[in-house]
């Protein structure tokens, strides 16, 4: 049985998370993995790294992002007080940043002049433009045809950053076609490539070093609480499509077993309709995907079922490897969102905060709803806002039956 | 003896290369594949994969890609390739089968059925795109307890020390992928394949077999100057694209061109 004070040391050597992560790739890319590998692990603790990691957190993502009290919304569920973390305040929009800034340091050492990407929202994307055209990288961007139909403004953000987006028809034309697309062009190109993955799945080493990327996040609720409400909180909600916000927000606390953790996937229709994107909660089968053996949605065949969420950023099959195995712990207990509640939680929180969060986001939000009437106005929640909604608006226009 | 090293043992003697044809099991609908695998024995085929269809076929350029999308759209599984190969074991006793795929299909049945079913079947190699040694722990020993020969891949990025490794973990043939990039990609150079082989040849006694690239009998008696064989897909594959309307006439067009290989890999024994 892994005690909780062992999931700080994950992954092993081979990049296993208990019986999930690993390095399942074929040969041309092993290289490659070997590569990135020796120079995350040699950086990693290196001073001058963190330094320049921390100044560009500070100065040009502009952290630390605010801790904020929902007063009025907490009051309004009656319950536990909700704080906010604002990474939708991050410079481009979402705690996407912090892992591109990371990552970006590493290709510049790696001196390889072209970045590569997937990416569902387009959140992913837009952060990893935007990095590129900082350090004078070339850069393209796989993206679902789905995708880029229902994110048309992030698609035109990373065209005007300088960087091509090359839309995915094959599949399911959605995240995990794109990722599909970019695996094909990282093999092809792989010499002068660096590719740069969104999100806390992938092969090893990318869920490990996307997760360290993004604990920043966690580490900084963790002293903010500490400050603001005088201790821990008391549950802490984030979204989870691949995990990397919420491993972010989760990792830094995962020793604190007095707080509770809760990760919420995306219900779509009802995860009783099979349409969903949440194969965690619905028990998903172990599986094989992308890099990383997981809990992941196929069919008896071991075909990879089609999901479905109202957000293409949760968009997939798959889940990162950690959190499948703090699933398994019992350290995190995984919940669902469906489209209907989310919309109701961006409604909600834009009405009575004037923050619009994305539609990832608002599937925490919607969770907060649930968890929050059930505590006591003396307890406390922190949930990720992990983007903002600007990106959606589209979205949510067209099911009120706007037009622009 | 497994049929995979009788094969490459019957070659040795005849001082012949191999040549080994890749079709997608169901392309175009399940009922072609028994015979299109007959007619590539026809052609000068000496061993035979057949892919395992799949929904994200990382790997694969798009002829292969679409390959698996028409064997997929006729629910093409796992279970179906099982029967296809017993069937066609119930005339060819001699020519050995590779399953060439990827892992979650066999992960979902479980390594243990896979390994049973499999070898039931008349199969004699497994061939698993995503899974490198590192990974085959679990699997490698149940595959080998059934007499399964384990297949791995070797690229022109694979270190020396990470090729002996998979050297010593390999069973049947090497797997040398040309060329970096997805199958169907461009063609590969020869010259280029000969120095990445000459230090396999050090390390190991398995043969070296070369796919990738392949599209014609000027490239394949090319590589078969170098190689112990020669791996064609993409090329035979396309021939199925285009008619799979008519599937009756693509048998003849699969023989035409893995016997146009053939015949220019047998020409270098005779200058």
């Amino acid at each position: 049985m892994t005690k909780f004070s062992d999931l700080t040391r994950m992954p092993d050597a081979r990049g296993h998370f208990g019986p999930y992560g690993g390095r399942f790739v074929s040969e041309t890319l092993s290289f490659a993995l070997d590569e990135l590998e020796k120079i995350y692990l040699d950086l990693r603790d290196d001073p001058a790294f963190q330094a320049e990691f921390d100044y560009d957190m500070a100065y040009y993502v502009g952290r630390p992002s605010p801790l904020y009290h929902a007063e009025r919304w907490s009051r309004e569920l009656g319950g536990a007080q909700i704080w906010l973390k604002r990474e939708d305040l991050n410079h481009t929009g979402a705690h996407k940043v912090n892992n591109t800034i990371g990552q970006a340091l590493l290709a510049k050492k790696s001196g390889k002049p072209r970045v590569i990407a997937e990416t569902g929202a387009g959140q992913h994307g837009v952060a990893t433009a935007t990095v590129a055209a900082r350090l004078g990288l070339e850069c393209e961007v796989y993206m679902g045809a789905a995708d880029v139909e229902r994110q048309k403004l992030n698609v035109y953000r990373m065209h005007l950053l300088g960087a091509k987006v090359i839309p995915v028809e094959s599949g399911t034309r959605t995240l995990k076609d794109a990722m599909n697309e970019a695996l094909r062009d990282w093999v092809t190109n792989v010499d002068d490539t660096f590719y740069i993955i969104g999100t806390v799945a992938g092969p090893h080493p990318y869920p490990m070093l996307v997760r360290d990327f993004n604990a920043v996040v966690g580490r900084e609720a963790r002293r903010q609480s500490l400050e603001q409400i005088g201790r821990l909180p008391d549950a802490l909600i984030a979204c989870v499509g691949g995990g990397s916000n919420a491993l972010g927000l989760f990792y830094p606390f995962v020793e604190d077993d007095d707080v509770a953790m809760y990760g919420v996937e995306a219900g779509g229709d009802g995860v009783e309709t099979g349409r969903h994107a949440a194969p965690l909660s619905s028990n998903a089968p172990r599986g094989v995907l992308h890099g990383n053996r997981t809990y992941l949605m196929s069919d008896e065949a071991g075909q990879v079922s089609d999901t479905h969420s109202i957000s293409a950023g949760l968009d997939y099959p798959g889940v990162g490897p950690e959190h499948a195995l703090w699933k398994d712990v019992g350290r995190v207990k995984y919940v669902t969102a469906n489209d209907r509640e989310v919309l109701e939680a961006f409604r909600e929180l834009t009405h009575m905060e004037g923050i619009m969060p994305a539609l990832e986001s608002a599937h925490a939000l919607a969770y907060a709803k649930v968890l929050a009437p059930t505590m006591r106005p003396d307890q406390h929640i922190v949930v990720n806002l992990s983007g903002r909604g600007d990106k959606d608006i589209m979205t949510v226009a067209k099911l009120d039956g706007v037009e622009f | 003896m497994n049929r995979i090293n009788q094969r490459f043992t019957d070659l040795k003697h005849q001082g012949r290369k191999a040549l080994i044809p890749f079709i997608t099991a169901g392309d175009p609908a399940p009922e072609h594949t028994v015979g299109f695998m007959h007619a590539l024995v026809e052609a000068g085929a000496d061993i035979i994969e057949l892919g395992v269809p799949f929904s994200d076929p990382m790997a694969d350029g798009p002829v292969i890609q679409k390959a698996c999308e028409r064997a997929l759209k006729h629910g093409t599984r796992l279970s179906h390739l099982f029967t296809m190969v017993e069937e066609f074991r119930q005339s060819d006793t001699t020519t050995p089968v590779v399953l060439m795929g990827y892992l979650n299909p066999v992960e979902r049945l479980g390594y243990q059925a896979f390994a049973d079913q499999a070898a039931n079947a008349g199969i004699d190699g497994v061939l698993t795109v995503d899974m490198p040694p590192e990974e085959a722990d679990e699997f490698g020993p149940i595959l080998k307890a059934r007499g399964l020969a384990s297949i791995f891949l070797v690229a022109p990025t694979t270190s020396n020390e990470r090729a002996a490794t998979i050297c010593a973990h390999g069973e049947g043939y090497l797997y040398y992928v040309s060329l970096k990039g997805v199958t169907g990609s461009a063609s590969l150079n020869a010259d280029d394949v000969a120095s990445h082989l000459a230090p396999l040849r050090e390390m190991t006694d398995l043969p070296l077999c070369v796919g990738f690239g392949i599209r014609d009998g000027a490239t394949a008696a090319e590589v078969a100057k170098v190689a112990d064989g020669v791996i064609v897909g993409s090329a035979l594959v396309n021939q199925i694209a285009e008619n799979a309307d008519t599937p009756e006439i693509i048998p003849g067009l699969l023989k035409a061109v893995l016997g146009e290989m053939r015949h220019a890999m047998d020409a270098l024994n005779r200058n």
